[in-house]
């Protein structure tokens, strides 16, 4: 288990580590001018370069670079359009982002999972119709359909949720977003899991358990729900990329100051900001990366025959 | 002693000249006809297939018929003032007290003044161009890609996989924003992205139906009678991986529908006077509270086509693979 272990880590650090090097060579040898042009002469162009140590050969850029990140800040540190170091909004940013995301992983967990009981335990009958219908709507139809109509009714028509983001209100204001952006986690998971419980149900062990007179909670947590446990993890794993993108809709819907509109302001705003952009790439992977590292260890923990029988895993 | 009969020659008669019957019914039905005839028993399916049809039809001709184009911004001449048709509900468009009560705004129009049902189905256009090229061309990198890494196998594969691992884990974000420093905003930025992204389930699942079957006995006969690795990769392994490529491609161009969407929504995909489902519903957006209309068709276009594609395509996977207890 511990060498399992180990090997993932690794992995995700080689990982991490090429990835790290392709987007900074790319941003690097990118045609153009990091720079606004139209506000700056070419001699301060030339001394910012200098100041920059963009003159430098691309492997020791990324050196110092990688020694930068290491100690902690990102990039020059500065934003290139107004100067303003990147680390501190980063920070803010990846907080207000990291507590909704959780928010919403949690919302999406629990009440998946509760839906899918619910329809496998009633199999066939109206609930499970109701659920099935539900999660159908839930997976094909866009989250941010459901997060604008939510948003419309609950804070606009009935204005019980305040319609923007408030960040001194933490809790009370990130109920609505949260909860848009875990619907699409809630029809994934119910669907998962009403499909694997019925198809444990079925299984022979599960009958002998009933046989010896195990019913009720006691034999759906013991021997359902552990076994069918390990599916419903693997499409948690797919949920946590979707919800950065989910992030960046709901993020601009409600007015959130998240990673997400970091990133669509460095890309979209009044030029690319080529620091940020850096900076995001990474933080973006390394969270990508982390995810399907735990997720990896999390099965491993599950289900113990998969670390014995991964070959190159 | 009994006799025994010996026949002569007025026992037989030639039937040469008559009708002969053939028999048309065979005892086992092609695998395409099986899948076809699961596809339209599943009623969810046959939904989707309905669906995603209106509305192509209505995307093909409802800008052909329409009296007025995409881009037009209509106006009419009041006492020498030029009055515009501006941010007309469709309720009031119909109403007496309009100026423009000759037109007819189906959706209304938006805050330039142009018509939205016009705008809505040539968004709707060029949101399935989209989707349809971008994953029509992953499909064809992801299969040959994924074929020839599961019929080389071993160092080939290992390094082919290796390198789908590493593009695999750059989430999608990144992979647009960096595309967005190369190019301008705009369909290219959109289809660019699509292309880099979507192949990789693609060519997953053509390299597991590749180790699948290139055990089979037919490819062993084949590769005895002298047959080449390109001829056996696309000429027998190929047709026998179609139904699950088919597959994946109905699931990859809602998520492509999406990715337009979402791209155009926050600002880095089709823009103005271009219009797509995504900036339309970015249009209706801005102004929902004061003009709620205006978000209304696009978000049900967009809303009606993810679910049509994704009936088509849960269809086509319960058609291809039919549990036993289906049959």
């Amino acid at each position: 288990m511990t060498k399992y272990i180990t090997k993932r880590i690794l992995m995700a650090l080689l990982t991490l580590f090429i990835i790290t090097f392709v987007l900074f060579v790319l941003i690097r040898i990118m045609p153009g001018n990091p720079f606004p042009v139209e506000r700056m002469s070419a001699e301060m162009i030339l001394q910012k370069r200098l100041e920059l140590g963009l003159d430098k050969p691309i492997l020791v850029q990324f050196k110092d670079y990688l020694s930068m990140l290491m100690s902690g800040s990102f990039g020059n540190g500065t934003s290139l359009y107004n100067g303003a170091p990147i680390k501190p909004i980063l920070l803010k940013c990846l907080e207000n982002s990291f507590r909704i995301g959780v928010l919403s992983i949690f919302f999406g967990t629990i009440v998946g999972l509760l839906i899918g009981i619910v329809a496998a335990i009633n199999r066939g009958k109206f609930l499970d119709g109701l659920c099935t219908i539900v999660s159908i709507l839930g997976v094909c139809i866009p989250s941010y359909v459901f997060m604008i109509f939510l948003q419309y009714f609950f804070s606009y028509k009935i204005p019980f949720f305040p319609y923007f983001f408030d960040s001194s209100r933490f809790l009370f204001s990130s109920i609505m977003p949260a909860l848009s952006l875990s619907l699409l986690a809630i029809s994934i998971i119910a669907r998962f899991t009403r499909n694997e419980m019925i198809e444990v149900m079925n299984s022979d062990y599960v009958k002998l358990a009933e046989a010896k007179g195990v019913y009720g909670w006691e034999l759906i947590r013991k021997h359902i729900l552990r076994n069918a446990l390990i599916p419903i993890v693997t499409v948690i794993a797919p949920l946590v990329v979707d919800l950065l993108t989910g992030a960046m809709v709901i993020e601009k819907i409600y007015g959130i100051n998240g990673v997400g509109k970091l990133m669509v302001d460095a890309i979209a705003g009044q030029g690319v900001d080529y620091n940020y952009v850096l900076a995001l790439g990474i933080v973006f992977s390394a969270l990508y990366i982390g995810a399907m590292l735990v997720l990896d260890i999390l099965y491993g923990i599950i289900d113990p025959r998969i670390s014995l029988t991964a070959k190159d895993g | 002693m009994e006799k025994i009969y010996t026949p002569s020659q007025d026992d037989f008669e030639f039937i040469e000249g008559r009708n002969i019957e053939v028999d048309t019914n065979f005892a086992s039905q092609g695998y395409w006809r099986g899948v076809f005839v699961h596809f339209t028993k599943n009623k969810f399916a046959m939904t989707g297939v309905i669906l995603v049809t209106v509305i192509m039809l209505f995307a093909i001709f409802a800008p052909v018929f329409s009296s007025y184009t995409y881009q037009e911004i209509i106006s009419a001449n009041v006492d020498g003032k030029e009055i515009v048709a501006k941010s007309l509900s469709p309720q009031f468009a119909g109403s007496a007290e309009n100026l423009f009560a000759d037109k007819t705004f189906i959706f209304g129009t938006d805050d330039v003044g142009r018509d939205l049902w016009t705008r809505t189905w040539q968004g709707a256009r060029v949101s399935l161009i989209i989707a349809f090229v971008a994953i029509f061309i992953d499909m064809l990198i992801g299969t040959s890609y994924g074929l020839i890494s599961g019929y080389f196998g071993g160092r080939v594969d290992d390094i082919l996989q290796r390198f789908i691992e590493i593009a695999g884990s750059i989430p999608t974000l990144v992979i647009i924003s960096i595309l967005a420093i190369f190019m301008d905003k705009g369909i290219g930025l959109v289809i660019a992205s699509l292309l880099i992204t979507e192949w990789i389930g693609m060519s997953k699942i053509a390299r597991a139906e590749c180790l699948k079957l290139k055990e089979r006995e037919y490819v062993l006969a084949s590769r005895t009678l002298g047959a080449g690795s390109f001829h056996i990769i696309f000429k027998q392994i190929l047709p026998n991986t179609i139904g699950p490529i088919i597959t994946q491609v109905m699931f990859s161009i809602p998520v492509a529908i999406f990715t337009e969407a979402f791209l155009s929504f926050v600002g880095v995909g089709i823009v103005l006077p271009q219009c797509s489902i995504g900036s339309l519903i970015e249009a209706g957006f801005g102004n929902i509270t004061i003009l709620p209309y205006q978000i209304l068709p696009p978000i049900s276009v967009l809303a009606i086509l993810m679910l049509g594609f994704n009936l088509i395509g849960d269809g086509f996977r319960e058609a291809l693979a039919p549990k036993l207890e289906d049959m």
